[in-house]
């Protein structure tokens, strides 16, 4: 026991040696970082209520209005920043949801194999092919009022097909190891190999799917809400998108409403997937650079 | 081989019976009466829009029973007929999805393939040395990262607004019907290419990236290092390895026909493009019942006839699975 | 052909650091010698034989040369000793099972190779055939995909590959790890038929398994934690060794049809050190019996008897 504690104290130090030089793991996660905090700490840089009219029309940034103000005179910054809070939001329940799922169905699949696997295998590949977005599409029409937890758990619903995939492949590479033989022989019940065994092994590629199913969760819910099926009420960067296009910011060229939200994005997940191809390095010596 | 294809046909029989099922189900459990819907719109007093409305909801077969509107669903789209729309009325849902379908084609064929092929070629590239790959790996990132909708408005804005180099709506010049000449293929060009290139670059950005991480596994092989050590030159080197590299990728444009689908759809949005993503938007807004089913079944359809036709070119293309060594 | 290694070393870099993989090798090798090169997991014996065909990052030549038949090897520049491989010196690689593309004909992939290298198939295909009969293989193999054969066969047709330009020099890698005992003799012999009819010159065999080295290798090269130990032929290896850390891996060897409680298997306490900072003089010294403050210096690799070298202090002072 002893020995196995060891282990993996000296690993998790190693992992953190690496992480801290990791050039790609440190852009990524500081400009993630970045509008994390931005948006959790935004009441403090404006007080402005996003909905509230007043402001002079269509005006672009300046120092009272640093991003300038929508056609309707409303604050584009104070949108922002509440726009950036939902996007996180559903990023982190969304992908959260849709990881926790591959997760379960990817460990049972992989760890059993046999026809559960063939069977789990099947329904993974039928939920892949459907092209789920069609799906959100008409869920998401015939529901009057739609909130933000529901956005995120529908993209959580169909979403997952890919981590288990991924799961269940790293699953099944490390269930013939022989350490997994080792507790096997040694009579370790299965639940148990799963949580001692398998799963800090496991560790490093949950957090890589996490961080990708956060950011493919945040796309897909910008997609919803620019066609004007995310959340019926509050802000995200995708509604403000949608409100910039359908209230002529293009040929008006206020370019302050529509550039903002969709660079958020565009930042935070090429961000996350660049902290992602930092983990990797982390994680795989194979990969660090010499 | 033979298992190989009739376990893909059997996934994709059940998922369109699946898909054909929930498609019928779902406009049913809305709220919300598309009769009434097209009923308010014409002005009518309380009597005759009474009498109407049993006269439609019969002529619509909305008055059977559950199971039996089920089956006739079924019976009727085995002839190719999906009804005729409440929003258009009284066009049949067919035509209208008839008239999109070519522009869908039009924007998606184009992009899709020259994406994957440019995409690929440009990421084995960046896999050749380290700055190039430094350089190029964080752009790739970004274009894959950037949602579909906002590179659209972009593009719209820069090239169409500010340089007024492109048109920014429709699938041709307003003052044009479609008719076989130099000006409307050039009109139709110059609408077509912003909605393109908007698709065409995310997706570029994805495929750079996804081939560059493929071929770098594959010249970390065993049977590179082989070949390195019995003098190969880099040239067959690289070659053995992008021909490699390509298979998984080839797999992955199948998995990613709906996030591509999807991304269509909001550029349609974006340039007013009379596809089906257009339409589909039109007809939710306008709860057309017959509208929003045949269009979400003939996305369903092109994504599963696309997927077949991509496993038919995986075979074609890995040698292992004629021998019936690769399972999936 | 001659080989002559002299004063070789190569580093890995790290990001922590230089690991000193191989310290100063050096040794030489006479036309028609089977060499065993032997030691324990990471004593720099792929190292070496890396060295010889392939120094490529994360290795660095840091100094040492070494001649065939005269001629410097530019081993340090990759792209120079490209005219050497295949054609001079050759490799049956540790991962031979791997070796081969997945995606290609056996019988194309040759034909790709040879022809990037500038011969034509044609011309040798008929040899080509010759020797898969020489290591029983069926001419069809050529129009397979490399995962239709078993290890053995993926084995022998690698060895049929890379000795196919008549080498001089050939590199076997553990060729016998992944192989069941039958299928060992048979490559083992296959190995010795290729030299004894001329098809290769000489050959470095790298292993970890004695018993293969006592069949078919003229002499043994002995490794330990980068440091070169004792080379000697076969037989003053086995059954005379001088080196004490040879000695002890001798000793330790299981031998057939001796029970546990007769003789208790003898190993050798310890470890080998970590090559990042290794201690200073021979690195034996922490685990060998003899050791004494001499051994803080690195002991030279000398002739001892003809033919016969080590690298040991108590040894080299002619004390027994």
């Amino acid at each position: 026991m002893a020995r196995r504690d060891r282990g993996g104290k000296k690993r998790r130090n190693e992992f953190l040696y690496f992480a801290l030089r990791n050039n790609k793991l440190k852009i990524g996660a500081s400009i993630v970082l970045l509008f994390l905090l931005v948006a959790a700490f935004g009441s403090f840089l404006t007080d402005r209520d996003p909905e509230a009219f007043g402001g002079p029309m269509s005006s672009p940034p300046s120092a009272e209005y640093w991003f300038g103000t929508t056609f309707f005179g409303q604050d584009v910054f104070a949108q922002f920043i509440a726009g950036l809070r939902a996007t996180f939001l559903v990023g982190a329940l969304g992908g959260g949801l849709a990881t926790v799922l591959g997760m379960l169905i990817g460990f049972v699949a992989g760890y059993r194999g046999g026809a559960v696997d063939e069977s789990l295998n099947v329904l993974t590949n039928i939920v892949l092919v459907i092209p789920t977005f069609a799906l959100l599409l008409i869920i998401s029409a015939y529901l009057q009022v739609r909130g933000l937890i529901m956005e995120s758990i529908f993209i959580g619903l169909t979403a997952w097909p890919w981590a288990a995939r991924a799961i269940r492949a790293q699953t099944l590479s490390l269930r013939s190891r022989e350490f997994v033989d080792m507790a096997r022989i040694s009579g370790m019940r299965p639940l148990r190999i799963i949580f001692t065994e398998i799963a800090p092994n496991m560790m490093s590629y949950l957090v890589m799917t996490f961080i990708l199913q956060f950011g493919g969760a945040i796309l897909i819910a910008a997609t919803l809400d620019f066609i004007g099926l995310g959340p019926t009420e509050g802000f995200s960067l995708g509604i403000m998108m949608q409100y910039a296009v359908l209230w002529g910011a293009l040929p008006l060229g206020l370019w302050w409403w529509f550039v903002p939200p969709g660079a958020a994005i565009a930042a935070i997940v090429g961000a996350l997937y660049f902290m992602n191809v930092g983990l990797d390095e982390v994680f795989n010596p194979k990969l660090r650079e010499t | 081989m033979r298992r190989y294809f009739s376990r893909k046909l059997l996934i994709y029989l059940v998922t369109f019976f699946l898909a054909v099922t929930v498609d019928w189900l779902i406009p049913r459990l809305m709220p919300g009466d598309p009769i009434q819907n097209m009923l308010s719109r014409a002005a009518l007093n309380a009597n005759a829009a009474e009498k109407l409305y049993t006269y439609y909801t019969h002529a619509f077969r909305l008055d059977l029973p559950v199971w039996r509107q089920y089956l006739n669903f079924w019976n009727a789209l085995l002839h190719g007929d999906l009804g005729i729309s409440t929003y258009l009325f009284p066009t049949p849902v067919s035509e209208i999805i008839g008239d999109a379908v070519p522009y869908d084609l039009f924007l998606l064929l184009p992009s899709i393939l020259l994406s994957w092929w440019a995409g690929n070629k440009f990421g084995a590239y960046a896999a050749r040395t380290k700055r190039l790959d430094n350089t190029l790996l964080p752009i790739g990132y970004l274009l894959t990262a950037t949602p579909y909708m906002w590179l659209g408005i972009l593009l719209a804005w820069v090239f169409g607004i500010v340089l007024g180099w492109f048109p920014i709506a429709g699938a041709y010049s307003y003052t044009m019907s479609p008719h076989l000449s130099w000006t409307f293929v050039g009109s139709v060009l110059h609408h077509w290419f912003l909605p393109f290139a908007s698709l065409f670059l995310v997706g570029f950005g994805g495929w750079a990236i996804g081939m560059r991480n493929m071929i770098i596994y594959e010249l970390e092989a065993d049977y590179s290092h082989y070949l390195e050590a019995l003098g190969a030159p880099r040239r067959l080197i690289r070659k053995y390895a992008f021909r490699n590299a390509i298979l998984p990728q080839l797999s992955g444009l199948a998995l990613q026909l709906g996030v591509v689908v999807a991304g269509a759809l909001v550029t349609e949005v974006v340039f007013s493009y009379p596809g089906i993503g257009y339409l589909i938007l039109a007809a939710i807004q306008n709860q057309d019942y017959f509208l929003v089913q045949g269009c979400f079944l003939f996305i369903i359809i092109g994504v599963l006839a696309a997927n077949f036709l991509i496993d038919v070119a995986y075979v074609i293309v890995d040698p292992r699975t004629r021998r019936g060594m690769v399972g999936e | 052909m001659s080989l002559q290694v002299d004063g070789l070393t190569v580093y890995y870099q790290t990001l922590q650091g230089d690991v000193r993989a191989l310290e100063n090798a050096t040794f030489s090798m006479a036309d028609g010698e089977i060499m065993g090169l032997a030691g324990e997991s990471g004593c720099g014996k792929s190292t070496l034989s890396n060295s010889l065909i392939l120094l490529a990052p994360p290795m660095k030549h840091v100094c040492g040369r070494v001649l065939l038949d005269g001629n410097e090897l530019p081993i340090g520049r990759v792209e120079a000793m490209n005219r050497y491989r295949f054609k001079e010196i050759s490799v049956v690689p540790q991962y031979a099972m791997n070796a081969m593309n997945p995606t290609r004909k056996i019988g194309k992939m040759i034909e790709e190779l040879l022809r990037a290298r500038g011969i034509e198939i044609r011309k040798i295909l008929p040899e080509l055939k010759r020797r898969l009969d020489l290591v029983e293989l069926k001419h069809n193999v050529l129009k397979m995909y490399p995962i239709e054969l078993s290890g053995g066969m993926k084995q022998r047709m690698v060895m049929v590959l890379s000795t196919l330009l008549d080498p001089s020099l050939l590199l076997a890698d553990e060729i016998t790890s992944a192989l069941d005992v039958s299928t060992q003799k048979a490559v083992a012999g296959m190995l010795v038929g290729f030299r004894d009819q001329g098809i290769v010159k000489s050959v470095i065999v790298i292993t970890h398994d004695m018993s293969i080295l006592y069949q078919i290798a003229d002499s043994i090269l002995i490794m330990y934690a980068g440091q070169l130990a004792e080379k000697a032929d076969t037989e003053t290896i086995i059954h005379t060794p001088r080196h004490p850390y040879t000695k002890m891996l001798i000793t330790s060897l299981p031998k057939v049809g001796v029970k546990h409680d007769e003789r208790r298997l003898a190993g050798i306490p310890g470890k080998p050190p970590l090559l990042l900072d290794p201690p200073e003089g021979c690195r034996f010294r922490e685990r060998c019996p003899h050791a004494h403050e001499r051994c803080l210096q690195v002991p030279p690799f000398v002739e001892i008897a003809p033919g016969h070298h080590v690298a040991c202090w108590k040894v080299g002072d002619k004390d027994a």
